[in-house]
């Protein structure tokens, strides 16, 4: 049962947001004082909000000369009523399910894209990536997975044989979509972020997300590897879940980029908790 | 290259003799190149005595460039008499809209439709053209090039820099300095700080040794603090942008519709004695005022 990566994009047009993203939009755009920073926050801690205010920034519509890689990069180009205007016509879609024919738990689901996002951007500080570019490895964490969200939308039969069948022959869940579908969530997330200009950097992240070695090897700062890295500590410390029982050790570029293992990275980081818990208030109604 | 005010006002028109001087229709700048090419920047109610003003050219071929769709932006349009008329060539240049994903012909054929005016578009006699801008695109009219830049408001607004004959214009439309959302203990504030620096620096190198800069001046600086965020700009935000970027002559406009003659000149006069106008180098600034006619 083959998916045709070419209709995706029109599919994902109409594709609602997370609840917490979209009441959250709704709530602040009533109030006449909404602050900007409250609503930049609400939309970076939404992968689909996030996904689809990128696509429209980068889009033709706005022509600009520089892809957009961050919401906050968006509102100083485009000015915030616009972003507002954008989330709101998103909003109006509708929301997402919290449970769909899949059997992917969305709320755990958004927990595990939040962790991931979090858990890369501290990475990002840890390569000695300069502020300013680590909120780029936030986006790639929170928007890694978002081929996940397609299928569950709009595959959801065959994603759920995927979902069961990794979980019975604990195998990594790309790998069984590979096998039934012919094409993996990373492929059709990191296609989307292609065909809608997001800057190629996050594109190459969320593409390689499973496989970093696989990349251009000019991917800059260790993006796609912080983001690999991120993905197995927050499945270690059982944050979240987005349906991949197996975690995966560093391949050769991973650990080298680290200089250490998953264990060796997870002792330097130490207590996550905090961290964790941050995420996971965004994952509240 | 020579222009010409129809319209300095913001927001609505405000006729009546306490704005008489300076005049009370919304803006719109008429711009000749040297081959008396017609550029006209934007269509709000000043486009209207233009249009009168234009019946010897006719038939005529003119370009548009609307720096975005509020209102007091485009509200004679409808009125303009050239678009009526056989003959004419009428091509308009402005932002589609994002949100809707319509493009700036239909968006302003909306303010045609039946509830709003009895002409349709469609109905139009001029032949007419829709174009949609992009940031940073060039387009030539004759020996005149006019290139766009987003510019900060609460819609897509574009601002122009018109060159010909080695001259340069240039017109903000509405626009506010983009400033940080964030306060300076978020640990966002640094970084958004760097880009809005970098944006600003972006504008002031677009206004870069003009000859002239129409620039929206709305607010005093006092008056600025309790409208942040509604797009526009103070008298001295304009003044050290003009002089950052080395600029020959400045026109503030987008004049408040509240703010009679003798107000408006108050508040440029103090504006000038508290941001020093007139040192050495300084550019030469004033009000912008319907019906004047410069020599570029
Ligand atoms: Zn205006
Ligand atoms: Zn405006």
């Amino acid at each position: 049962m083959a998916i045709d990566a070419t209709e995706v994009p029109d599919l994902v047009e109409r594709m609602p947001a997370f609840p917490q993203g979209v009441t959250k939009v709704l709530d602040l755009a009533s109030r006449p004082d909404c602050a900007p920073k409250a609503l930049v926050q609400v939309i970076e801690h939404d992968p689909v909000m996030t996904m689809k205010v990128l696509k429209l920034v980068n889009s033709a519509y706005f022509g600009l000369s520089r892809p957009i890689n961050s919401i906050n990069h968006g509102v100083v180009y485009v000015g915030i009523n616009t972003i507002k205007n954008l989330a709101l016509s998103i909003a109006a879609i509708g929301m997402l399910p919290k449970s769909n024919k899949a059997g992917l738990d969305m709320n755990q689901f958004l927990a595990h894209s939040l962790g991931v996002a979090s858990v890369a951007k501290l990475l990002a500080t840890h390569l000695g990536v300069p502020d300013k570019d680590a909120t780029d490895f936030f986006v790639a964490g929170l928007l890694h997975d978002f081929g996940k969200v397609v299928l569950a939308q709009f595959k959801p039969e065959v994603f759920r044989l995927c979902l069961d069948q990794a979980a019975e022959q604990q195998r990594s869940l790309h790998e069984v979509e590979l096998e039934s579908q012919g094409i993996s969530h990373d492929e059709i997330g990191g296609r989307l972020a292609e065909v809608w200009k997001l800057p190629p950097s996050l594109a190459h992240a969320i593409h390689h997300h499973h496989h970093p070695e696989r990349g251009p090897e000019d991917d800059g700062e260790g993006m796609c590897e912080a983001v690999f890295a991120a993905n197995q500590i927050v499945r270690s410390l059982g944050f979240g879940d987005a349906g991949n029982p197996v975690i995966a050790e560093f391949p050769p570029l991973v650990s080298e980029r680290f200089g250490t293992d998953l264990s060796g990275l997870m002792s330097i980081l130490g207590d996550l908790s905090g961290e964790m818990e941050k995420a996971r208030l965004f994952t509240q109604l | 290259m020579h222009f010409k005010f129809w319209g300095v006002r913001g927001s609505i028109p405000a006729p009546g003799p306490q704005t008489v001087h300076y005049g009370g229709n919304t803006t719109c700048i008429e711009v000749r190149g040297d081959n008396n090419e017609l550029l006209i920047l934007d269509g709000g109610t000043g486009i209207f005595p233009l249009g009168q003003s234009l019946i010897p050219e006719f038939p005529l071929k003119l370009h548009i460039f609307i720096t975005h769709t509020h209102w007091d932006h485009i509200q004679g349009l409808p009125m303009f008499l050239p678009i009526f008329i056989p003959g004419n060539e009428v091509t308009i240049h402005g932002a589609a809209d994002p949100i809707t994903q319509r493009d700036i012909g239909e968006v302003l054929a909306r303010q045609m439709e039946y509830a709003y005016f009895p002409v349709r578009e469609a109905e139009l006699n001029a032949s007419m053209r829709y174009l949609n801008i992009q940031e940073g695109q060039s387009v030539q009219v004759g020996g005149v090039n006019v290139r766009s830049m987003l510019l900060n408001h609460p819609v897509l607004n574009f601002g122009y820099r018109v060159e010909c004959g080695g001259k340069v214009f240039v017109f903000t439309g509405d626009h506010e300095w983009p400033f940080n959302i964030y306060n300076e203990d978020d640990p966002d504030y640094a970084d958004y700080q760097q880009m809005v620096d970098e944006q600003c620096s972006r504008v002031v190198e677009f206004f870069r040794d003009a000859d002239v800069l129409v620039i929206d001046t709305a607010y005093t600086d006092a008056e600025y603090p309790s409208r942040k965020g509604w797009g526009h700009g103070t008298f001295g935000s304009s003044i050290e942008a003009a002089r950052e970027a080395g600029v020959r002559r400045v026109f503030l406009t987008h004049h408040e519709p509240t703010r009679s003659d003798a107000a408006l000149e108050l508040a440029f006069d103090e504006a000038r004695s508290s941001h020093d106008v007139g040192r050495e180098r300084d550019p030469q600034f004033d009000l912008a005022r319907e019906g004047v006619l410069i020599e570029i």
